[in-house]
């Protein structure tokens, strides 16, 4: 059997695949306000990069928070949040299946074609 | 698969500098070990805000008091980081707090030390923050990848903190008579427990053999204890003040300073809570959660009303 | 004039400063860390902006002063911060109100000096509009949360309201130096209590029993509560024991 630890929040695999039973100390009951995931934007014309956590109660809490915490030093011009239990991640133990198909396909990359040096800019 | 498989195919993409992701197969050894010490760095971050936070109320000048308050509040981010790098091993923030002010976790015993002048900010930032980035410059590359990332972010900020911790002292060195002394007062009292930070010698450590194995750790308390002493042995030559230990020495056949041996009874009682703060800083940080339960709750409280307006709505 | 002129920077200063030397107790003490975070990024705020506002004022001033020397060498009758500023934090819920208060006093005030022809305020102000702008809002998202949120907060944020609002008479109350500066701070009342009262309706909690309350006075003239000399006592310790050192 596949012995996946047990995570609350990373867009889970459904519980019932998720490997080793909580141990007692995480029964009690939690009260921790929402976990949420922050992307941000370093500057105009860049994609939206995965920064870290935090909680909040709810999105606009959470896009303070995020102000707050993680661009302390300039370090965005836009943020996303997304609360973390709405993300869904690929499983891991699929990997081989999900991308190594990709890896033969070299046709896919530009420099496998050879063109006369004479072609410029393409 | 077998499980001896499973493990053998992580013991092999550690040992290929393969990063260990969230979701991951990883022996329960490897995740508690992990969430221990991930859960005590952010302890150790946040028990920390309290030493420096003792002076932003009398920093001697505007300056000062900017630079320090910027400082203790990047402490808290760091901790902010670190527990949501150690939530990702599925333990939540609460429970680890809980640990925390039940005493069932640990954080750096440093933190159990007073601040007694304004001496001691420059102190704390130039030695304890300089030992703790030997630590943490060699965590940016530990396996755990969501550790390694914060620990990339967090040295990125902390490497200011060391910076403005010279540089206080530096002033002081250069200052009235007054400052001078309270300058190698503080140097005086913050040496030895620095060289503590490194934990007990490698004969002695009880998790370094498997945290080696897994790469959570990448160089042994020894070692970077001497790597810390050969870098300040050299710096504190530049603010014009001494190490206070008879013994240090540079070992011309060794390529390294010599120094004497720490008072590990002192390390072993700070660790088991008798340290001069030890009360103190448990107390403090308990305050302040059990002083904030109605503001978490009356946030949470609000947030679900909306929640319900909006889909009656 | 010119004396009006540094008695109504320093007025500005002072309230900065105080404020900002009030919400730093909250560092490494704050109910979430989140809110830990956020707050001590106000507190730099006001910081900054006091920095800015004690230098101009040296300047005016003239001969050796500093910011430093302003901040740290002048005693409690020469301090000219409003009495809401140096109200002691109590509880969240105070700390919250006390922000939103003057927030919104401030955001009035800046947006107003901001098109006065002092050149150097006006800078000051538009520059720390933009961090006013959002002190206000970040503390009015809380005025509501708690006066919205469960019994208990509700109530702490009436008690909040009834401990803090006589103190908010004298922001509207020229000091002689805004009257010889012809800076009428009552011109901001009108848009300030809007302001305040959508909010607080937002957060169901009534003004109507403050509406004939009696208004503290004096802060800005330097004369304060008992609470400034305690806190000036922490601020000043350094420079007051070891004098003319460089830190």
């Amino acid at each position: 059997m596949l012995h996946f630890i047990k995570k609350l929040y990373y867009g889970d695999i459904p519980d019932a695949n998720s490997g080793a039973a909580p141990s007692s100390d995480q029964q009690q009951a939690v009260t921790d306000w929402p976990l949420w995931e922050v992307f941000i934007r370093s500057k105009q014309g860049l994609d939206h990069k995965h920064v870290g956590s935090l909680h909040a109660t709810d999105a606009q809490m959470a896009i303070e928070n995020a102000r707050d915490v993680y661009t302390r030093r300039q370090e965005g011009v836009s943020i996303w949040v997304v609360e973390s239990k709405y993300i869904t991640a690929s499983n891991p133990a699929e990997a081989g299946e999900l991308y190594e198909p990709a890896a033969d396909k070299v046709y896919r990359h530009p420099t496998f074609y050879d063109l006369p040096d004479e072609v410029k800019h393409m | 698969m077998g499980m001896q498989n499973l493990e053998e195919l992580f013991q092999q993409k550690i040992d290929k500098e393969v990063k260990i992701e969230p979701k991951d197969w990883m022996p329960e050894a490897y995740r508690k070990t992990n969430l221990r010490q991930i859960s005590q760095h952010a302890h150790s971050e946040i028990v920390g805000m309290l030493p420096e936070g003792n002076w932003i109320s009398r920093a001697p000048s505007l300056k000062r008091k900017a630079i320090l308050i910027a400082k203790v509040q990047d402490e808290a981010g760091h901790g902010l980081y670190l527990y949501a790098a150690a939530e990702t091993l599925g333990q939540s923030r609460e429970q680890m707090i809980n640990d925390l002010h039940s005493g069932k976790a640990k954080y750096s015993s440093i933190f159990n030390y007073p601040t007694l002048t304004w001496a001691d900010m420059g102190a704390v930032g130039w030695l304890v923050d300089g030992a703790a980035i030997m630590n943490q410059v060699m965590l940016t590359r530990t396996s755990y990848g969501p550790y390694a990332r914060a620990m990339v972010r967090i040295c990125k900020e902390e490497s200011f903190h060391q910076r403005q911790g010279f540089e206080t002292l530096l002033v002081l060195s250069k200052g009235s008579k007054e400052q001078r002394a309270m300058c190698q007062d503080a140097i005086n009292r913050w040496w030895w427990p620095a060289l503590m930070m490194f934990g007990p010698r490698d004969s002695e450590s009880t998790n370094s053999d498997m945290s080696m194995k897994w790469k959570i750790k990448r160089k042994t308390n020894d070692e970077l204890r001497q790597q810390f002493v050969d870098m300040i042995a050299e710096q504190v030559k530049l603010l014009g003040m001494t190490l206070p230990d008879p013994d240090l020495r540079w070992n011309e056949s060794r390529n390294h300073y010599d120094f004497g041996e720490i008072n590990w009874d002192e390390f072993w009682q700070v660790v088991k809570g008798n340290g001069p703060c030890n009360k103190q800083r448990l107390d403090a940080r308990r305050k302040a959660w059990e002083e904030g339960a109605w503001v978490r709750e009356a946030a949470q409280a609000h947030a679900n009303k909306q929640r319900t307006r909006k889909k009656a709505a | 004039m010119q004396q009006a002129l540094l008695d109504y920077t320093l007025y500005l200063a002072d309230s900065a400063l105080i404020l900002g030397q009030r919400n730093s107790a909250w560092c490494g003490h704050g109910p979430v860390l989140e809110q830990d975070i956020a707050i001590t990024n106000i507190t730099l705020d006001l910081i900054g902006q006091a920095r800015s506002l004690y230098q101009y004022a040296a300047q005016l001033k003239g001969g050796e002063a500093t910011e430093d020397t302003l901040a740290y060498l002048r005693s409690e009758r020469e301090y000219k911060n409003c009495l809401l500023a140096e109200r002691p934090n109590g509880d969240w819920g105070q700390t919250i109100l006390r922000q939103f208060l003057f927030s919104c006093f401030q955001r009035e005030l800046y947006t107003w000096l901001a098109k006065e022809k002092d050149a150097i305020l006006a800078a000051i102000a538009t520059k720390s509009l933009k961090e006013v702008n959002y002190h206000c809002r970040w503390s009015g998202e809380w005025v509501v949360r708690l006066g919205d949120g469960t019994a208990e907060s509700h109530t702490r944020l009436v008690t909040a309201l009834e401990n803090l609002w006589p103190y908010t008479g004298e922001l509207f109350k020229g000091a002689d130096y805004e009257v010889a500066l012809g800076l009428d701070p009552a011109t901001l009342h009108t848009s300030w209590l809007s302001a305040v009262q959508s909010t607080l309706e937002e957060a169901t909690v009534s003004l109507a029993p403050h509406a004939s309350c009696f208004m503290q006075l004096g802060g800005k003239t330097g004369v304060h509560s008992e609470e400034l000399g305690y806190i000036l006592t922490d601020l000043q310790y350094l420079q007051r024991v070891y004098p003319g050192c460089d830190w």
